[in-house]
């Protein structure tokens, strides 16, 4: 068994091994209890540096990545870009070397530009963890998606996941296609086929335009959000039909699986792409997938930064 | 060249004197805890429970302390590595808690046990059980009950074999660090 991660950096789920995901999640399940104490600290990152760099918007993502640093103890410095050099025109280079000057062991970084964490990382010699860049990875959601469906199903392999949404800009959707595949997962897509990219099947996986189909048999539903700022480029008619035919609703869902488990990245369109009954009703996950987004990004905190 | 310390015979025979003293000392099981340290301690904290509740007819409450992420020479062992999971699912504040561990060396690993406990609660007070004390503290720490004393050099190892990790119990001394 392996005892740590190749990378000095999380990229992507792409280039890890089935074993890193396995090391992720397994210590994830340790770092998990944490947060259930009275005290929820421990000294393991005590005299860390980590640095939250945020060019997007973000709620969920920036306060567990800050509140999973803090509760391992290091110290956790948060850049909004609107308050920062950035707004005076400074380049991602510059402030990534600038931040380096000040010696951190870890850069969060959020990006709409897809590569942009993997430019920096080969400039710092820091770890750099991607938060979600552009239409490319955000590793961590895909990670704490796995860990919630391990809770639930115990096993990965034989799964059926159905991914239903805008694919074609989904950074959730790719690195969890990456991840799941290596875990023996089969995944199905479903969506507008306007939200579709071409030859997605050659990432491994099964497109399914009628949503009926994509909900029939799955073990696990994954809604993704309507990105409600591209709307105005006319890749679906309207918000009204696309919720009638993609949304997930009660009445959708009687074909589903006894045990179906529903998940969604947040933040959700109420109604939208989920009704809320289905939001907040037995099979959905949504809130669980918070929790356990503070101890898988501890586990990767600690795996990047902890120890040496 | 290993030489064998203590076989299975010796190693029960110990921890029921152990268990013995720990009643002895706190006058009974009332309000005590057993906590072992991963990986070995666990087992013996199990053994231990299991002989109070025979001599006492008390079922005493064991838990589980991972010290990973409280270690101070996580560099020097990098093996030790991986994250497991802590299991305290009840409340020491207040009780007499049992620390057990397998081998009593540095100190270091107690140190970092204690520090972890208290992140649980204010117990009454912690004492030690190790089946092995070796010598060699680094740390002012000292054990309340001890298995077996055994003097050694700082190149030997000492390697406790427990059946429900290692299928055999057996203690055993190995010359030159090999690991």
């Amino acid at each position: 068994m392996i005892n740590k991660l190749k990378s000095k950096d999380l990229l992507g789920t792409k280039d890890l091994s089935p074993e890193e995901i396995l090391l992720i999640l397994d210590t994830a399940e340790s770092m998990k209890e944490i947060s259930s104490r009275d005290i929820k600290k421990v000294p393991a990152l005590r005299g860390k540096t980590i640095i939250n760099l945020f060019y997007e918007s973000s709620t969920r993502t920036r306060t567990s990545f800050e509140i999973a640093g803090k509760r391992l103890s290091a110290d956790v410095v948060n850049i909004s870009v609107s308050t920062s050099s950035v707004v005076k025109g400074e380049t991602l280079k510059d402030t990534a070397k600038n931040l380096e000057a000040m010696n951190p062991d870890a850069v969060v970084i959020r990006h709409s530009s897809s590569g942009a964490p993997d430019f920096i990382s080969k400039l710092l010699r820091c770890s750099v963890i991607n938060a979600g860049d552009g239409a490319h990875e955000h590793p961590t959601q895909a990670l704490l998606d796995l860990f919630t469906i391990r809770e639930k199903k115990k096993e990965f392999k034989g799964l059926k996941v159905s991914i239903i949404g805008d694919i074609a800009h989904s950074r959730v959707a790719r690195s969890n296609i990456y991840a799941m595949n290596k875990m023996g997962m089969n995944v199905t897509v479903s969506g507008p086929s306007t939200l579709i990219p071409v030859d997605i099947e050659k990432m491994g996986v099964k497109v399914f335009t009628d949503v009926k189909k994509a909900i029939e048999g799955a073990d696990v539903i994954m809604m993704l959000r309507i990105q409600l700022e591209r709307q105005e480029k006319g890749l679906f008619p309207s918000i009204r039909e696309y919720s009638r035919l993609f949304g997930l609703n009660a009445e959708k869902l009687k074909n589903a699986k006894e045990d179906v488990i529903i998940m969604h990245p947040g933040p959700i369109n109420r109604g939208v792409e989920i009704s809320a009954d289905v939001a907040d009703g037995k099979y959905s996950l949504i809130l669980d997938q918070v929790t356990n987004g503070v101890a898988v990004r501890m586990a990767v905190l600690h795996l990047l930064t902890g120890g040496v | 060249m290993n030489t064998r310390v203590m076989n299975a015979d010796e190693i029960n025979r110990a921890i029921t004197r152990i268990a013995h003293e720990v009643l002895e000392k706190n006058r009974g099981a009332h309000d005590i805890i057993i906590v072992g340290i991963r990986t070995r301690g666990v087992f013996i904290a199990d053994r231990l429970a299991v002989k109070i509740k025979e001599i006492e007819g008390e079922a005493i409450p064991v838990g589980i302390i991972d010290i990973t992420l409280y270690r101070d020479d996580i560099k020097a062992s990098p093996s030790k590595h991986i994250v497991k999971k802590t299991e305290i699912p009840f409340s020491i504040s207040d009780k007499k808690v049992i620390l057990v561990d397998d081998v009593l060396y540095t100190g270091r690993s107690i140190r970092a046990a204690i520090d972890g406990l208290i992140d649980f609660g204010r117990p009454a007070n912690i004492q030690l059980a190790v089946l092995i004390d070796r010598g060699h503290r680094e740390l002012p720490i000292r054990a309340d009950f001890v298995g077996k004393n055994i003097p050694t050099s700082h190149d030997e190892s000492i390697k406790v074999m427990l059946k429900e990790e290692d299928g055999v119990d057996r203690v055993i001394v190995e010359k030159g660090d090999d690991k």
